[in-house]
């Protein structure tokens, strides 16, 4: 995007804040847990009462521990604390959540303007595609093209999410497209002469801004939800790293037997997508309550 | 209304194609290095020759495509490499518990969804339809596996009344909670859509002309709005079933369910590629074919559809 | 008011109670039908009169509608104190109403016919048979052609005056002695507007038929109406037989409402059209003392402080107004 155009939608964005921001019940709820959670993921470094990866001595006494005083969530089988773990765990979910979103919203927004703007071949091509992709089951794909890459890990979770989820951003801002271009103040705007760069990017796309936002907080919460279900498939990030996924992956095996191993991740991830649907009904309801679908 | 059913036949063919390819073009990523493929496992030298013969690795890409859609077109999804059976016969033997599964679940979603749905508009704005939404939010917020490891410890574990896992030669007993877990998710999904779609219909004028005919208010509902209302949840009903399919493999996985997702994500752990490709196809032609059949389905439903020209 | 009323409507109240405040949609509203008589009423878009249709039938939507007060007697009983039960038996039955936009008012996934008969089925409990023969023959009569193979096509085959005038079965179809019509040709072709009003007449006077014929069309009512209630702001502000009405409009509003009418003049050609100045109140910022008076010509320093009586001026013509 050139500099014009990014100062044009930067205008554009906080016109729609400045004027209209309502502190709707589901904004205050959903920031507040997502606060919450966010603030646990970044200082977890302070808050862990324990290393989450380094396995301490003495070691059959600390394994597979209860929630007691001493720790709060319990241990796993290496004796590590679950508290710390899941507080660590926080930081590397939410992060493939967020960035596995930031790198899918331009993406998509690129292709369904291009889509949803020239329409013809271009849009065909370009919707057929998102169709066939559409087509596989989300998960199924992931896991078909973790399969493909050599190892599972961080770097693959991020690539398989972002080959998996572009098309739903596509197809959303396409259709904003598509009953844009027809709007009233595009032809004005055409008729005076502005270019096809223009017209896309700094008044086609600062409208569809508002759904896409919402769009990007369900966003995150897909992701998170992803991430956790590769995770407990064993086909997400590997050891020594730690994902709310993957302390399930290893909770697994104990649950009849030691079902705390499973208890708290499985609410941490909860209580956090719950916040970030929260947050996104929320928004969705002060930007466009005719949204609510 | 023909020519509504042929419009998306159409439309469907493309993306046929759009699958085949990818999965193709998949196939051809994974299995192009023969090398590759020789290294990655410790293979029986008779199955390498056969792979070799059947992807005709010296031939141009589009050659190499109508190949694979020949094959495609007689089930030939290749051999596994793990057993050396053909794909298709293994596909073939775990999709019932899948299809079993899948049904279950999606009756499960249907039933819950759409009545607490219907609560949920009806005494719109009160404490019950706040409960409705909040558990529907609850059931779209919490990850479809751990969902399922907590109704075992609380079902099978505390209370006992159903099996841990397995599929139990298709006992009902077993059926009952993979269903529950793998419908909570939509039943959330298809909550929200009912009391959405009913509370705007219920707006319409034409629920209002019921009213003053001084019919019962629960026909008025049921029988105008609902109706009427019914047409959004199909579309979402047909888009459900992808999600379901989405959420078999975890299920599975999770109550050692023999379907295709457990399949799935077993030949990945085995880097038996030509299931796992076979399979991801099958999905998404399910996925494709229940997504058709809805689309007919509401040329069926809705008369304004039915009766254009 | 007085005796012998089909329908009387005392002092009635029906309030919306909104984020931004109450609305007093109908505030004090006095009116009543005689069997067989025609009532027009009249006003502008906000002015109540569809309001007080609803609060007749009771289907003022709740929330955030509320009849607060008032009663409304209809054949001896009040119909704000039945039970909805009993409510649900005079709907449709006893008293029918009609509305505004007949593609939006009719299910879109129901046949026609099936539409009509439903009422038939529900309050005469016949069997479908008999329900769907009746309907053919109450589409019969509001003359719709062919009408045996029309009762099977959808609303959206249809055009606007035949949806209308399945509309009008519906209401008739059971013989109701008060026919409520919103606002029934708005919606319709010019052409066709003289059709439907024609057939409505015609059927009342078959039929014996109470009208309440809501409208902003002054024009209608001079064709149609018997007496001539005028609504503004949610209250009436003058009600006289239709000649009455038109000949000496006491109330400024109508004499306003009647100038703006367009006139054909023999000579006049170029006089220009008096439109009232101003715009309709906001029905959460009234002034207190005469509603009108922001709007009026003839306003006096003693409209403002308080709101005037409804008096009868002469003999069956009552005006809200202290110049009248």
């Amino acid at each position: 995007m050139s500099e014009r155009a990014r100062r044009g939608t930067g205008r554009s964005v906080r016109g729609l804040f400045s004027g209209q921001w309502q502190w709707s019940p589901g904004i205050v709820l959903g920031s507040a847990i997502l606060l919450f959670f966010g603030l646990m993921a970044l200082l977890s470094t302070l808050l862990a009462p324990y290393d989450p990866t380094r396995i301490p001595e003495g070691l059959q006494g600390l394994s597979l521990l209860p929630p007691r005083g001493d720790h709060w969530f319990g241990t796993d089988l290496l004796g590590r604390d679950l508290l710390s773990r899941v507080l660590y765990g926080a930081r590397i979910s939410l992060l493939i959540g967020i960035v596995v979103e930031l790198v899918v919203t331009p993406i998509g927004v690129i292709i369904g303007l291009f889509a949803g703007y020239f329409g013809g071949r271009i849009d065909s091509v370009l919707m057929r595609t998102t169709d066939a992709v559409m087509a596989f089951p989300a998960l199924v794909l992931a896991i078909a093209l973790t399969a493909l890459l050599e190892q599972p890990g961080l770097l693959s979770v991020i690539i398989v999410l972002t080959a998996v989820r572009w098309t739903t951003v596509a197809r959303l801002v396409r259709v904003q497209v598509l009953s844009l271009r027809e709007a009233e103040h595009i032809a004005a705007i055409v008729a005076l002469g502005a270019g096809k760069g223009r017209i896309i990017f700094r008044h086609l796309l600062p409208n569809c801004l508002a759904p896409i936002l919402v769009a990007m907080t369900f966003g995150v919460a897909s992701n998170i939800l992803a991430e956790a279900g590769l995770g407990f498939l064993g086909l997400g990030i590997q050891p020594p790293m730690v994902s709310w996924g993957s302390l399930l992956a290893e909770g697994a095996v104990y649950l009849t037997a030691k079902p705390w191993l499973c208890v708290f991740p499985g609410l941490a991830i909860t209580c956090t997508v719950l916040g970030f649907h929260v947050l996104g009904d929320g928004l969705r309801d002060v930007l466009d309550p005719r949204l609510r679908s | 209304m023909r020519r509504y059913v042929l419009s998306r036949c159409g439309q469907a063919v493309p993306v046929l194609f759009g699958v085949t390819l990818i999965t193709f073009l998949l196939t051809h990523v994974a299995l192009g290095d023969p090398v590759r493929a020789m290294m990655g496992q410790r293979a029986d030298p008779e199955v390498v020759a056969r792979i070799r013969a059947e992807y005709g690795l010296d031939k141009p890409l589009w050659h190499r495509y109508a190949l694979y859609m020949g094959k495609l077109l007689v089930g030939d999804l290749g051999y596994s490499y793990r057993q050396g059976r053909p794909v298709s016969e293994t596909l073939a033997e775990r999709l019932p518990a899948t299809a079993r599964l899948a049904v279950a679940a999606m009756v499960v979603a249907l039933v819950f969804g759409m009545t607490a749905g219907i609560v949920a508009a009806v005494r719109h704005n009160t404490g019950v339809d706040l409960l409705m939404m909040t558990l529907s939010l609850l059931g779209i917020s919490t990850p479809v596996f751990w969902l399922g490891m907590m109704l075992i410890l609380l079902f099978a574990v505390s209370l006992g009344w159903f099996p841990i896992s397995g599929y139990g030669d298709g006992a009902f007993g077993h059926l009952v909670l993979p269903a529950l877990t793998l419908g909570a998710l939509q039943a959330g999904y298809i909550a929200r859509m009912t009391r959405s779609a009913l509370l705007e219909v219920l707006r319409q004028e034409y629920v209002r002309t019921a009213r003053a005919k001084g019919l019962k208010e629960r026909v008025v509902i049921l029988k105008h709005g609902l109706r009427n209302g019914i047409l959004p949840i199909l579309t979402l009903a047909g888009i459900g079933l992808g999600d379901l399919l989405v959420g078999a493999p975890l299920t599975e996985t999770v109550f050692g369910w023999p379907g295709l997702g457990r399949l799935l994500v077993a030949a990945v752990g085995n880097r038996d590629l030509p299931v796992v490709l076979g399979a991801t196809l099958l999905f998404a032609l399910i996925y494709l074919g229940a997504n058709l059949v809805v689309d007919l389905a509401y040329a069926l439903v809705d008369p304004r559809v039915r009766l254009a020209e | 008011m007085r005796n012998g009323s089909l329908l009387m409507i005392q002092d009635l109240q029906t309030h919306f109670f909104t984020g931004e405040g109450v609305v007093r949609a109908v505030d004090g509203v006095t009116l009543s039908v005689r069997p067989g008589e025609t009532l027009g009423l009249v006003g502008e878009s906000g002015c109540g009169k569809t309001v007080t249709a609803l609060s007749i039938l009771r289907l003022v939507p709740d929330p955030p509608g509320r009849i607060v007060g008032g009663t409304i007697c209809f054949d001896g009983r009040d119909l704000l104190r039945l039970p909805e039960e009993e409510m649900r038996s005079i709907r449709g039955c006893a008293i029918s109403m009609i509305f505004q936009e007949p593609m939006t008012s009719l299910n879109p996934v129901f046949t026609v016919g099936e539409q009509v008969a439903e009422g038939i089925r529900h309050h005469q409990k016949v069997s479908r048979r008999e329900a769907w023969d009746r309907a053919v023959e109450v589409l019969r009569r509001v003359k719709i052609p062919d009408p045996a193979r029309r009762a099977y096509e959808y609303p959206h085959q249809l055009s606007g005056g035949l949806r209308q005038r399945v509309m009008i079965a519906m209401a008739l179809a059971l013989g109701p002695r008060l026919l409520i019509a919103d606002e029934p040709t708005t919606a319709l072709d010019v052409t066709i507007q003289a059709q439907i009003i024609e057939l409505l007449m015609g059927l009342q006077e078959e039929m014996q038929m109470a009208v309440i014929l809501i409208t902003h069309d002054l024009g209608v009512i001079a064709e149609t109406a018997d007496r001539v209630v005028v609504m503004y702001a949610g209250r009436v502000v003058e009600e006289a037989s239709a000649e009455q009405l038109f000949e000496t409009p006491l109330h400024p509003y109508t004499q306003g409402l009647l100038e703006s009418l367009p006139k054909l003049e023999v000579g006049k050609r170029h006089r220009r059209l008096t439109a009232i100045p101003g715009v309709i109140p906001n029905l959460l910022d009234l002034p207190t003392g005469c509603k009108f008076a922001p709007r009026c010509p003839k306003v006096i320093g003693d409209c403002w402080p308080t709101e005037p009586e409804l008096k009868e001026v002469r003999p069956g013509h009552w005006a809200r107004c202290i110049l009248a």
